[in-house]
């Protein structure tokens, strides 16, 4: 297979936008073919979760294409749950390395804010198994809920470490002016106060306010390119050097212990091992915090450390901007935002961005090996991703 | 114009108990005081509110119209049995909440208007609202609306309020819903918090002066343009956006 390379990066801040899904996935593609300084590309791939159900569009892809003037490129649209992203991103990985295409557009968008929070809260929660969870009322922030408290009752992690990751990525938010929340939060105002509960109520116990990520609306894009193709950018090369993907049950329950994350280790491990690299080489990674505990438990089930021993990195300041191995250095789902479709490519945006050093106040010094965990379902559709910077 | 003229036009106020301050600890670890204030504060109000008359998310430019209009009347003698409470952190004015009594047993609410986003600064200043007429005032219950979804949200769900459909609201004959005595007791401790007395320290500082918000939601660039957006499909902003892109405008 040919080597592949990130030629384009695009953005849309991720917040409420008020523009049609169709442009909100078009303006970060612009953006990137800017960037790489192409005016073609050989194949589109369109990652949305929402867009029939939420947005009334369907066939994204196809609009897409043509709004972007780029016809008769090919075009399909990619739909994963909150993995849809990274799918993509794995699907352009494959077109240009299987030697089918040589410049391949990624793009994610996602226009969630159309709707109401419940209604989008249950729009989410249909990725659940329709007759074993949704049915009963099932949703992701109780899902998480649950497992909270499991993972709380087996490692000792406290609703302490849960809120110090909210602040980590809040702060690290501020630093990137394409985030959905620049909104200072300290423990004291959402723990230890006497009006903390007030700020910061039960979503799901043990889950609060603060440890939810929010609804967004966002559009981001990769433009992928064969290595022939990325030696003629004036760019820092970097290749997606390693993709993971893997299942796990759709329940929840049927799983033997609900506390392992086990789509995600084994996508991790296969990301890991293509890349020819190790959980230690990497230097600066987003995982998929949807709820806090995610980023703790992911952090664990990747391999950056010790299962059960997560929240203590944190305690240690580990995870931090300036720590060993920075997470959510972009805010994360929990401070950049969450537009479903588009969250996998916004985490590979972030990453590139590091990578090429262009991260500005939030750049992480060094960094050469990145690494993005994008979980779909609750965690069972896992996509992982491997970037490494070359040169 | 006048002085037999003006005191037809000018309602009599009726005697009202003032707010004592209070003040709670906000997401951020800040410090946010409520505070009444009075007619002379108006004129050190207005010019802020004005500048979000032109802010056209979640309906402020009418809510800041409104409230303009309202801050304005109370300020000239044209509104009866008016108040004005401001949220402030640090001296910056966070908020603004005001209100006005119907008859004894009956307030209406107002407005709420929030210069920050984010840390239930409106929700905190809607709360104090609330228990001004319902604790300090003795109100049995107060008629609201909502203009935006973000305070339907916030009053009618929250709070659980009564449809009181049949009383039209001031605010554009809009039907009412109703916060009673028993549901704001519900509420006591979950969404009305806040403590008594505010340290003498804190309370200087936000009597001292109202600082401008430091920063307050701003217009857009184009009026108008979010509302056009949303219901194009031709994809004419997608255009404008290019052209910015390139340099064209």
């Amino acid at each position: 297979m040919r080597n592949v390379y990130v030629a384009g990066l695009g953005l849309t801040a991720f917040s409420r936008l008020e523009f049609p899904l169709v442009e909100l996935a078009g303006y970060p593609a612009m953006q990137a073919m800017k960037d790489a300084g192409v005016d073609r590309v050989d194949h589109l791939y369109v990652a949305n979760m929402g867009g029939s159900r939420l947005n009334r569009q369907t066939g994204l892809a196809s609009a897409v294409v043509d709004s972007l003037s780029l016809t008769p490129a090919g075009a399909e649209s990619i739909e994963n749950g909150p993995a849809s992203g990274a799918s993509a991103l794995k699907q352009g990985y494959m077109a240009v390395a299987s030697g089918l295409h040589d410049v391949v557009m990624v793009v994610g968008a996602e226009r969630m804010r159309e709707v109401n929070n419940l209604e989008a809260t249950d729009f989410v929660a249909t990725l659940t198994h329709p007759l074993a969870e949704y049915i009963y009322g099932v949703t992701l922030p109780s899902l998480a809920g649950m497992f909270t408290r499991l993972y709380m009752e087996k490692y000792g992690v406290t609703s302490r470490h849960l809120a110090m990751v909210a602040v980590k990525n809040h702060d690290n938010a501020l630093l990137n002016p394409f985030a959905h929340i620049h909104q200072k939060i300290t423990l004291e105002g959402i723990l230890d106060s006497p009006e903390a509960m007030t700020n910061n109520p039960y979503v799901a116990e043990p889950l609060r306010f603060f440890d939810c990520c929010p609804v967004s609306d966002g559009g981001a894009c990769l433009i992928l390119v064969s290595e022939e193709e990325a030696k003629k950018l004036k760019k820092p090369l970097v290749r997606l050097a390693g993709v993971g993907q893997a299942t796990d049950t759709h329940t929840v329950q049927e799983r033997r212990d609900p506390t392992d994350l086990l789509a995600v280790r084994a996508a991790a491990a296969q990301a890991f091992a293509m890349a020819k690299v190790k959980p230690s080489d990497v230097g600066v990674a987003e995982l998929h915090d949807a709820f806090t505990i995610l980023e703790i438990v992911e952090s664990e089930e990747v391999g950056f450390f010790k299962k059960g021993e997560g929240h203590r990195a944190l305690e240690r300041g580990e995870t931090r901007l300036d720590g060993r191995i920075p997470i959510n250095t972009s805010g994360g789902l929990k401070g950049k935002g969450h537009p479903v479709g588009a969250t996998g490519v916004g985490q590979a945006h972030e990453i590139v961005t590091q990578l090429r050093g262009e991260a500005k106040k939030r750049q992480v010094k060094n960094a050469r090996v990145g690494f993005t965990c994008n979980f779909g379902g609750f965690g069972n559709n896992v996509v992982c991703l491997v970037f490494v910077r070359e040169g | 114009m006048s002085i037999e003229l003006e005191k037809i036009l000018r309602p009599v106020d009726h005697p009202m108990e003032p707010f004592p301050p209070k003040f709670m600890t906000l997401a951020d670890g800040s410090e946010m005081v409520v505070r009444q204030v009075g007619r002379e504060d108006m004129p050190s109000l207005l010019p802020h509110v004005a500048q979000l008359m032109l802010v056209e998310r979640d309906q402020y430019d009418i809510v800041a119209s409104r409230v303009y209009a309202e801050l304005l009347s109370y300020y000239t003698h044209r509104v009866q049995d008016e108040y004005v409470l401001v949220a402030q952190i640090d001296g910056e004015l966070a908020a603004i909440v005001n209100g006005r009594l119907v008859n004894p047993e009956v307030g209406m609410s107002y407005h709420t208007l929030a210069f920050r986003r984010g840390l239930r600064v409106g929700a905190h200043a809607f709360a104090a609202k609330m228990e001004y007429h319902i604790d300090i005032l003795k109100q049995k219950e107060v008629l609201i609306v909502a203009e935006s979804p973000i305070g339907f949200r916030r009053w009618m769900i929250e709070y659980k309020l009564e449809k009181r459909f049949h009383i039209p609201h001031e605010l554009g004959g809009v039907p009412s819903w109703a916060l009673t005595k028993e549901l704001f007791d519900a509420a006591r401790g979950s969404l009305i918090v806040g403590r008594r007395p505010v340290p003498g320290k804190l309370l200087k500082k936000a009597q001292e002066a109202i600082l401008p918000p430091s920063d307050p939601p701003k217009p857009s660039k184009f009026l108008m343009a979010a509302t056009r957006a949303k219901n194009d499909p031709t994809g004419t902003s997608l255009m404008l956006q290019r052209w910015k892109q390139e340099g064209r405008g």
